[in-house]
């Protein structure tokens, strides 16, 4: 009889998993360390509480007519709500994509990861998805849920009928806003060791380009130069999507064009940073 | 899948940082075995595996890993290939168990046969108590453990073992060198040792790489770099001294004049009477007296210094 430990190695001879999905091992092993975390979760049912506030209005709006007069959802609705989330995702951004990539750096994990048999995108897509499935999880999800609450509390399609555009609409800004925090911390964080200072990086680079825009606003009179401010250039984009009426002078073309620049130039940091080995010439 | 012969191929493959050549020009065959890379701080060894491994492009040159070529199939290569790095390196908030299934899991292996493996090779290499602690508790030992298994872990065919004794107690590095040595001769690895400690290097490998200034110095199997089989004696007798060396050098033994009157002779294995009495018995039939004799073996430590220019 063979002993329970054997303590010999021995070969394996079992299955292995094709290249090309190892990115799904890294998002669900990142995944699986937030959910560890109970000040985290305290953070995502937090993010929860403005979906209970929605729906209890949506009820109400649905049963009781005489509220429908003063609540009932319009897009605009469904556009400030993704609005409000933001907040929530800005600090779900930096709790859990600080130390996605400056702890590995931190501790000379690149070179594990990268002996193995994964490329450099597929450890880029497996961090990017753990914190695009957080930051899906408080926009995208609640944003979708509250609008097939409605049309279960209304019994009807009413709303959708009214805005064809919604569900299309909500997908696409939730996207966009997860897409461009998620991609443009995981460039900061790749940047450095400390996720500690990569959570002032990215909160500077949020409030510092905001605080231009607003002192540009104060001299100028007008917001024509919202482009400068990274929440301006998400929430004029949005307004589009939502097709409500911009919230800022500038157009939102230049809006989308640079945050399609930060997109880029985020995955051109994540390019030259994530390496196996950092070479000092 | 092709077979290769050779564990590893490199054909005039140049590195380079900025200005500096950290390769000139390599070319070299690792033969499939234990092999040594040998050389001094600064001489490419590191550059050479990581080269190797693909996070390095070489400017010139071709390299092929177990017949794969590294340009084209580093995903394939990594595969089957084990790495234990030089300095400390795990994935940060995990026990070690989790740590090497992880490991595991990057390599391909589904996540059940992963877990069971790595319990497997955490007894194997000796952090089997302790398995359950975090990694970052770990001392420098147990570290050098934890990356040796996880780069065991999804069983390589071939393991590039960076410098794995760094930082280790004697028993500590006595016990390493054991597993080393295991898992080149009895477990049918190939190993790449990355080494600047000599006894190392003879102690679990066959064969030797060595480097300096980014170029090959020396290559072949230990035993051949050092010397036909035979022995060294540092000899001082008194007598006539020409006459002496006049009968060695008859007999076909190498007689070098060093310091002082102490000569280094060179004799040749296979006298039944056992090298230093045909000493003895050269030395009464030339009526000298033999007033010292210290035998003294080639070692790596030879082969290394010729190799480097230091001899």
């Amino acid at each position: 009889m063979s002993p329970i430990h054997d303590q010999t190695y021995r070969h394996y001879e079992g299955h292995r998993e094709p290249p090309g999905k190892t990115w799904s091992v890294i998002a669900w092993a990142g995944i699986r360390n937030m959910l560890t975390k109970r000040a985290f979760l305290g953070l995502l049912i937090f993010a929860w509480v403005p979906f209970v506030v929605r729906a209890v209005q949506f009820y109400f709006a649905a049963n009781y007519p005489q509220f429908a007069q003063i609540i009932a959802p319009t897009a605009a609705t469904f556009r400030d709500f993704v609005s409000q989330q933001g907040l929530f995702a800005f600090f779900i951004t930096i709790y859990v994509g600080a130390g996605l990539i400056a702890n590995d750096r931190r501790a000379n994990a690149l070179q594990i990861y990268l002996s193995k048999p994964i490329s450099r995108t597929e450890y880029i897509v497996g961090k990017l998805a753990t914190l695009l499935f957080f930051l899906l999880g408080v926009t995208l999800l609640p944003c979708v849920l509250l609008l097939l609450l409605q049309v279960s509390f209304a019994a009807n399609i009413d709303i959708l009928r009214a805005h064809t555009f919604l569900p299309a609409s909500i997908v696409l800004s939730t996207l966009l806003m997860s897409l461009v925090m998620s991609c443009t911390m995981l460039a900061l964080s790749s940047l450095s060791n400390s996720p500690r200072y990569v959570a002032i990086l990215y909160t500077g680079a949020i409030f510092f380009t905001s605080a231009i825009f607003g002192f540009l606003t104060a001299i100028t009179g007008g917001t024509r130069m919202a482009w400068i401010a990274i929440t301006s250039n998400v929430g004029q984009v949005t307004d589009v999507l939502f097709r409500q009426p911009p919230s800022y002078d500038s157009p939102w073309q230049i809006s989308l064009i640079v945050l399609l620049a930060l997109l880029a130039l985020s995955v051109s940091v994540l390019e030259r940073r994530v390496k196996g080995v950092e070479v000092v010439s | 899948m092709p077979e290769s012969t050779n564990a590893v191929t490199l054909e005039r493959v140049t590195v380079e940082y900025g200005k500096n050549r950290a390769l000139q020009d390599v070319s070299a065959v690792f033969p499939r075995g234990a092999v040594g890379l040998l050389g001094p701080n600064g001489a490419g060894k590191s550059t050479m595996l990581k080269s190797l491994l693909g996070f390095i492009t070489p400017t010139g040159g071709t390299m092929q890993v177990l017949g794969l070529d590294v340009a084209s199939k580093p995903t394939e290569i990594r595969a089957r290939l084990g790495y234990m790095p030089e300095n400390d390196a795990h994935i940060p908030g995990m026990n070690a168990v989790s740590f090497v299934a992880y490991c595991a899991q990057l390599a391909g292996l589904p996540k059940a046969d992963a877990m069971q493996r790595a319990h497997e090779v955490l007894y194997y290499v000796g952090l089997g108590e302790a398995r359950y602690r975090n990694v970052e508790t770990y001392s420098t030992g147990m570290k050098q453990r934890i990356k040796l298994a996880q780069a065991l872990v999804h069983d390589p065919q071939l393991m590039f073992l960076d410098e794995p004794t760094n930082g280790m107690d004697p028993k500590g590095r006595e016990e390493m060198l054991e597993l080393v040595r295991d898992i080149a001769h009895n477990k049918g690895i190939s190993i790449i040792l990355s080494s600047h400690l000599l006894p190392d290097v003879e102690y679990t490998c066959d064969h030797v790489v060595v480097m300096d200034k980014g170029r090959i110095a020396a290559h072949g199997s230990i035993e051949d770099l050092k010397g036909p089989a035979g022995r060294v004696y540092e000899v001082r007798i008194k007598g006539p001294l020409l006459d002496f060396i006049a009968a060695l050098e008859a007999q076909g033994i190498e007689c070098h004049e060093t310091d002082e009157d102490i000569m280094r002779v060179f004799v040749p294995a296979g006298h039944p009477a056992g090298e230093a009495n045909r000493l003895f018995q050269l030395a009464t039939a030339q009526g000298v007296q033999v007033r010292h004799l210290r035998p003294s073996l080639p070692t790596l430590e030879d082969v290394f210094a010729k190799a480097i220019g230091e001899a």
